[in-house]
């Protein structure tokens, strides 16, 4: 077992962990970072949702010997010095969530679409977050708070 | 009303002391609001932490901050956001002022459950009187304090003050300062008049997002105690399944590994939840399965055969005599499939015992419920168990039968540390109360002038709830056999239970398909042969408020532009839906475009919540009306995760627009289930006007789709 070392939420991590398992259970519980939910553990929902090097990624069936010497950001990091990403502002403002329990991978699978492209239709947007599920419903509150931070974002 | 200082029991003086100095204001209705009152299930109160004459109270601390306590829980659908308005403004006090703590059995007033829509409508009225009532305490120390009657004093914000003269006040922590006083209201106070609302009905955003949106609401398994563990337990394979042969030796070589197995409970725990996992992977175990005769293909049949005769049954007029005065009668049965409450939160519960006591962290709709079953299981006293609800990830009516909570309970007794169960999600789906398969057969005819003559309705399995009928037929009888959702054994293949609005979704969509397939009988626009036959003003009223915003225009059914109605009424509220489809002619898959929902819920305490509530409700609706599914053999549950279990996915959700009425001269009634139930009829309706196919069987699959065309 030779230590897995990467940063999360800039701050550098050393662990002593067995490589195969899986990132969200490391971040769960040896790192307290109980924000990436765990739902279906096959990737099928995207309530785990993180980001690695800025990309989101589904931490459910990510081994965390694949983030050696990555950036990994959780939800609890994505604001900025007390100051909210506008995503997460939005979301607030469009009172885009209920039960919450998707909102952490909702916000993180948002960030990597407009981290690749701002403008984006809203048909867009929706085939595009059709891998993540809410059950309460929040669904087109989600796509306005999406286009909403989008367009403060440019 | 009784000063109760004298009349405080010990209980109650060691709960003031635990809420700490100030105000607190006891209401309680003894006999008036039964369902919020009466006992618990299993008729035993026990030797309770928290006085149980009560239902609800408030407290106003010595910094004037004031504390609504409730045994209601937060699972998405609000009241963390409605219940403070309600409080804040029966009390005049500044909205942020107030705090709310819910679902805590050691500080929270009983109660029997979240669910049925009653927390606005039977929990909102009391705890406005409990507000209400400290008002009135603080006026009368108020008036103390300043020496002027209270005729000549006013309240804005937390503080009283001389009715011309303002600076003569004092404010309400002042006055709650250095006291410990309890009122324990005896008769119902006087509440504002929706003209002097100043908190309620204003649209407020949710209370909770910034702790959701930032990561740090915590739900019951992100709850961390120092040494504690994760259990992963053994299930059958399917519902029957009886365990023969089970061996743990495998286990060994998982380092830190501890098998437990107590009777029933074999459970692998480890200080972190995948290795629990892989320790369970290692367990031998051999069951002897039951047979398999039924599967959702022959579930219907079965259901037919083993429904009891008894049944609730409404009626009026004569069917013989309606039967006589019909020119054309259409005989139609209606199906419906299980359904998942699939909450993106799967079960979670983490218990420990310290000192004698056992506190358990559970995602729950009913924590009281919970301790008493944790109670019972380990053998504790209920006042030495205490359940903790955090924020729930969702609930739907899936939340209440406390199984995970009873097993982290007997695991960490027995462990001697904490231990926390979670459900994988092929556990959710396996121990799911799903919504019954149901059958619904109706009878129903038309006269020559196009009016309906009788309608004999039957449903098996769903329920009563939403099959009463609400439009004018002269000759009727509505029988639901057997009354609830939950039905004996020889029945379902695996548990049933309330799944949102239970039973109404299915007796909406039959129901409302039948009126539709009468008004095409008829020859009639489907809106225009509903007001012809309804005399209730507010259902009335809501459809022409959909159909206005919808911009209805009549004809006849199927008109092939593929728009729909749907009625009906749920936890008191009245909904009309008017949806727009698109039907893919050969594969039969259905686009729904857009969907106008309006509804008559009374007084609206938050516009806002009340409008996310119906959004969700027809988000959710879309998923049993055309694609959610559970597909078994015999007690085995053949869809355990999202793959093919499928929920309704953003792009499949229609532009909703929701219309709710202004009826403040009715006491707010439900908002969580309503909009729901109208979902399955309106899309089946929409689908028939589009392309003349009748769909009978939920979900309404482009399959289903393709066979009714033919």
């Amino acid at each position: 077992m030779s230590p897995i070392s990467f940063t999360l939420n800039e701050r550098a991590v050393r662990l002593e962990v067995d490589a195969s398992r899986k990132l969200i259970w490391v971040l769960r519980t040896e790192l307290a970072m109980t924000g990436t939910k765990p739902s279906c553990a096959r990737g099928l929902c995207g309530a785990c949702t993180v980001l690695v090097d800025d990309r989101p990624v589904r931490s459910c069936i990510t081994p965390v010997e694949s983030v050696r010497g990555k950036r990994v950001v959780t939800i609890e990091a994505l604001a900025k010095d007390g100051e909210l990403h506008p995503l997460q502002k939005a979301f607030i403002r469009h009172d885009a969530l209920q039960c919450g329990f998707c909102t952490p991978g909702m916000i993180l699978t948002a960030y990597g679409l407009l981290r690749d492209k701002r403008k984006r239709s809203r048909r867009e947007i929706a085939h595009a977050m059709d891998g993540n599920l809410c059950r309460c419903g929040a669904h087109t509150r989600i796509l306005d708070a999406i286009e909403s931070a989008a367009a403060e974002m440019k | 009303m009784k000063r109760t200082d004298d009349l405080l029991s010990q209980s109650r003086r060691t709960f003031l002391k635990r809420l700490g100095g100030g105000i607190v204001v006891f209401v309680g209705f003894r006999g008036r609001l039964p369902s919020a009152t009466a006992g618990t299930p299993g008729g035993r109160m026990g030797d309770q932490a928290v006085p149980t004459d009560f239902n609800a109270f408030v407290r106003i601390a010595e910094d004037g901050r004031v504390s609504c306590f409730t045994g209601k829980i937060e699972m998405g659908q609000g009241p963390i956001t409605s219940l403070v308005q309600m409080l804040a403004d029966e009390l005049d006090v500044a909205y942020e002022r107030v705090d709310i703590l819910m679902g805590d059995t050691d500080l929270c007033p009983w109660d029997r459950g979240t669910w049925g829509s009653l927390t606005t409508r039977q929990f909102g009225p009391l705890l406005r009187a409990a507000a209400a009532e400290a008002r009135a305490v603080l006026l009368q120390l108020g008036s103390e304090s300043l020496d002027v009657p209270v005729s000549r004093l006013a309240v804005r914000e937390g503080a009283i003050f001389e009715r011309g003269d303002e600076a003569n006040r004092v404010t309400y922590g002042a006055l709650a300062s250095g006291r410990e006083i309890a009122r324990h209201l005896e008769v119902k106070p006087e509440l504002k008049d929706y003209a002097e609302f100043r908190i309620m009905g204003q649209p407020k955003l949710r209370r909770d997002s910034l702790e959701k949106v930032t990561g740090a609401a915590k739900y019951a398994a992100d709850i961390r105690i120092p040494g504690m563990l994760y259990a992963k337990l053994l299930r059958p394979p399917a519902h029957g399944a009886k365990l023969r042969k089970v061996s743990a030796k495998g286990v060994r070589s998982v380092p830190g590994a501890i098998v437990i197995e107590d009777e029933d409970l074999v459970a692998v725990l480890h200080e972190l939840p995948d290795v629990a996992e892989e320790g369970l992977d290692r367990i031998k175990a051999e069951f002897d399965r039951p047979s398999a005769e039924l599967t959702d293909a022959n579930i219907h049949a079965h259901l037919r055969k083993v429904a009891p005769r008894d049944g609730v049954a409404s009626r009026g007029g004569s069917l013989g005599k309606g039967r006589k005065l019909s020119k054309r009668i259409v005989e139609t049965t209606f199906f419906d499939g299980y359904v998942a409450h699939a909450p993106i939160e799967t079960h979670a519960a983490l218990a420990q015992i310290e000192n004698g006591k056992c506190t358990v962290w559970a995602s729950t709709q009913n924590p009281f419920g919970a301790r008493d079953q944790v109670a019972a299981a380990i053998g504790f006293p209920v006042n030495r168990v205490r359940v903790i609800t955090p924020f729930v990830g969702g609930g739907f009516g899936g939340k209440t039968g406390n199984l995970q909570a009873v097993e982290a309970a007997r695991l960490a007794k027995i462990a001697g540390r904490p231990v926390q169960v979670m459900r994988s999600r092929e556990e959710e789906f396996f121990y799911d109360t799903f919504r019954p398969a149901a059958v619904v057969e109706v009878r129903s005819g038309i006269d020559a002038s196009g009016r309906m003559t009788f309608w004999d309705y039957e449903v098996l399995f769903a329920g009563a709830r939403g099959s009463d009928l609400f439009y004018e037929v002269p000759h009727h009888r509505e029988v639901a056999r057997p009354s609830g959702p939950r039905a004996g054994p020889g029945t379902h293949p695996f548990a049933t239970g309330a799944w949102r609005a239970p039973g109404n979704n299915t007796n909406t969509f039959a129901r409302e398909s039948q009126i539709d397939i009468m008004a095409a009988a008829a020859k009639a626009d489907p809106l225009e042969f509903r007001l012809a036959h309804l005399k209730d003003p507010r259902m009335t009223r809501v459809l022409k408020a959909a159909a206005a915003r919808f911009g209805w225009k009549p004809a006849p059914t199927p008109s092939k532009r593929g728009v729909g109605i749907a009625c009906g009424i749920d936890a008191g509220t009245y909904v009309a839906a008017m949806a727009e489809v698109a039907v893919d002619a050969r594969s039969g898959v259905i686009e729904v475009q857009r969907v106008v929902c309006a509804q008559d819920m009374g007084i609206v305490i938050n516009p806002q919540g009340a409008t996310l509530q119906v959004e969700g409700c027809v988000t959710m609706g879309l998923g049993y009306a055309l694609s959610e599914e559970v597909h078994f053999r015999g007690g085995q549950i053949l869809d355990t995760n999202f793959d093919r279990y499928e929920l309704p996915r953003f792009s499949a959700v229609p532009r909703i627009e929701t219309v709710l009425i202004e009826a403040n001269d009715i006491a707010p009634q439900g908002g969580g289930e309503p909009a729901v139930i109208v979902m399955g009829g309106v899309i089946a309706n929409a689908i028939h006007d589009a392309t003349g196919a009748r769909v009978r069987q939920m979900p309404i699959t482009p399959a289903r789709v393709k066979a009714a065309r033919e």
